[in-house]
């Protein structure tokens, strides 16, 4: 594997690490065929990114993997590559190259900086050998596309404070709608709420079949945002129900870039939206989804939630079940992480329009669910399950 | 917090005395008319037109930075969740169709029996009045001074001279201003003047918390024309800042 960045490049990808720094502490490294993947995933596992490299971004890219057999890939820490394109303004002025190199025999992955004046600055980093990173999702399945340039979004977030955790998008008519989400914990008598609406023709493409509010996370957004106003691409945002995970994507001929984020789903829409997705079954929107109730960013409920919406997508439940009254909606974790190992990631990359209902795998508990094997009555109580389930995110019956 | 009233002609903005924020006090006057092409006040009766409220200053800033290149700007107190001032700020946009904005301030009115207590504060009679130097000039010297020690001596007469000083065990440092002219007296300000008799080369000093007279002048976004500072020794300064749209006075008490 050896790859080469010439000139303005450079900084392209130094600007995309700086992104993928936003999210999550390791960089997963995957040289294939159709170029180079840097992905991340945070923490809790609610927000995924993938900046898909073509070949032609390269001066030179050979993904040929050292061993014939197995195909490379690793993690490395997100802080040494950062380490590395630190300086972006320094990245732009004096370096001209940027050569990539598995050395197999120290194990280290080396990134050289080729820079004026011959001098060339040489950043070795040790990196683990893991399996594949992907989110499956379909940008195709979704029912609102929105397509904007990025100022447009950069000029909307700057509305809101920086310390404002997550927004509420709210397509409704012509016009959408943002506003900062409110905890439930938090004293709305102390806080100060802000709205802002924009007209559908503000965007370059607006295409919404019904009314939609979905509340994700600004953070991750703000990555992407930056990353997009840099390089002027205009931003698709792709979405679903309230739950179901937002897809903002920029598309370039050289470079492909992906960010999945969970949305807040909350107990109206809940049981509708685990009838199967095809069903595209829905209730009318919240009229006021800052007064509906939210569970906060717990990762125990994350991970609970996830395994059980895996389990219930796989059971086909009927769309007139009774309507689960839980009490409270959650944050969708990602539900369609997948960490393949070995043969059959070929063939599952993370192209747009992979079903998610293929294969379950939970990135948590590293176990896969094969719909055959699970009978309707299976709980999570045959799995090991690293959170108790309290009343409140047990899987409806 | 700060209180924020509201009557036909002008709106106060005020930082009232608690020992808790450390004794400051401000107050500002802005006449409405110098601000907006629109002003509708209706208050608890025709006798008392006006309207008592308290809300988290930075709220209000963070919310009028948003509207620097708007359209319009429209105020207006609400009910939403709770009371709110809520500002619609109208944003130019791409489309035929403007980008609105509102942010919701939430507010706790006052109620009609405490306005008592945000009366203007009395002018202490003081020693020395004196314009002070450029605001900016003052802050430099303040932000190298901070460093060596956390009380500042101000000095001052009727001649126009001003020191700035700091005094530790290991270092005394001095700052002198000459010629800054001291504002004449009209009527009825001269009752609180104290120094008729004294000589005016005489300086009059007060100590106060260098950190305290550095916010004030870190809030300064208004240039004003011109500074006063009152001395009254051993109990506070006392700043007046002119302006053509704003007047602002602002309290620091002393260190005894």
């Amino acid at each position: 594997m050896k790859c080469v960045v010439a000139g303005s490049n450079v900084k392209v990808l130094g600007k995309a690490v700086h992104s993928l720094s936003r999210i999550g502490d390791e960089l997963y490294f995957e040289p294939v065929e159709s170029g180079l993947a840097l992905r991340t995933v945070n923490l809790s596992r609610s927000a995924y990114a993938c900046f898909l490299f073509n070949p032609l971004f390269f001066q030179q890219y050979d993904a040929e993997a050292p061993k014939e057999d197995s195909q490379f890939r690793c993690k490395i820490a997100m802080k040494s590559v950062q380490t590395i394109f630190k300086s972006l303004s320094t990245l732009e002025k004096t370096v001209e190259k940027c050569r990539i190199d598995l050395n197999l025999e120290r194990s280290r992955l080396v990134f050289q900086l080729l820079c004026k004046y011959g001098i060339t600055k040489t950043h070795k980093l040790s990196f683990q050998e893991c399996e594949s990173l992907q989110a499956v999702f379909a940008k195709e399945e979704c029912v609102a596309i929105l397509k904007a340039q990025p100022k447009l979004l950069v000029d909307t977030v700057m509305n809101f404070p920086a310390t404002l955790e997550e927004v509420n998008v709210t397509v409704t008519g012509e016009r959408v709608l943002f506003r900062n989400h409110l905890e439930e914990e938090q004293d709305i008598t102390k806080l100060m709420v802000t709205e802002m609406s924009l007209a559908a023709d503000e965007f370059d493409h607006f295409e919404a079949q019904e009314d939609i509010s979905i509340t994700f996370c600004l953070k991750e957004l703000r990555g992407l945002l930056s990353f997009a106003e840099s390089s002027g691409l205009p931003i698709n945002i792709y979405f679903n129900d309230p739950g179901r995970p937002v897809i903002f994507s920029l598309d370039d001929p050289v470079l492909e870039v992906n960010f999945v984020l969970a949305t807040l789903s909350d107990e109206d829409t809940r049981p509708h939206e685990h009838t199967v997705s095809g069903a595209k079954k829905r209730c009318p929107p919240q009229a006021d989804t800052a007064n509906s109730t939210f569970l906060s960013d717990d990762i125990d409920a994350y991970m609970i939630e996830m395994e059980t919406t895996g389990l219930e997508e796989k059971q086909e439940l009927p769309a007139d079940m009774p309507s689960c009254s839980t009490e409270r909606g959650t944050h969708h974790a990602l539900d369609c992480f997948q960490e393949n190992s070995g043969s059959d990631t070929e063939s599952e990359e993370d192209i747009p329009g992979t079903p998610p209902q293929k294969k379950f795998r939970s990135l948590f508990f590293g176990s896969v669910l094969s719909p055959a094997s699970r009978g309707p009555d299976q709980t999570l109580l045959n799995q090991e399950v690293l959170a108790e389930a309290s009343d409140e995110d047990e899987a409806p019956k | 917090m700060c209180t924020l009233r509201l009557t036909k002609e002008k709106l106060f903005f005020m930082l009232t005395d608690k020992v808790a924020n450390g004794g400051v006090s401000m107050w500002s006057e802005l006449l409405q008319e110098n601000f907006f092409d629109e002003f509708q006040i209706e208050g608890i009766s025709l006798e008392y037109n006006e309207i008592y409220l308290e809300l988290a200053p930075e709220n209000l800033s963070r919310a009028l930075k948003t509207a620097h290149n708007a359209k319009s700007v429209k105020i207006k107190l609400t009910k939403k969740h709770c009371p709110c001032i809520t500002i619609a700020v109208e944003l130019p946009s791409l489309s035929s169709i403007s980008r609105v904005v509102t942010h919701d301030i939430p507010v706790e009115l006052i109620s009609r029996r405490l306005w008592n207590d945000f009366r203007e504060p009395s002018v202490p009679d003081f020693d020395v009045s004196i314009y002070l130097p450029p605001l900016k000039t003052v802050k430099n010297v303040l932000d190298r001074m901070r460093n060596l020690c956390h009380v500042l001596v101000l000095e001052a007469n009727m001649n126009g001279e001003m020191n700035l000083k700091i005094d530790t065990d290991l270092v005394s440092v001095s700052t002198h201003f000459r010629d800054l002219g001291n504002p004449p007296f009209r009527e009825g300000t001269s009752r609180h003047f104290q120094g008729q008799d004294q000589d005016p080369e005489s300086l009059t000093e007060v100590k106060v918390d260098i950190r305290k007279f550095q916010q004030f002048l870190a809030g300064q976004q208004v240039n004003p024309d011109k500074a006063i500072c009152n001395i009254a020794s051993k109990r506070m300064i006392h700043i007046i800042l002119l302006h053509e749209d704003v007047s602002l006075q602002y309290f620091i008490p002393a260190i005894l």
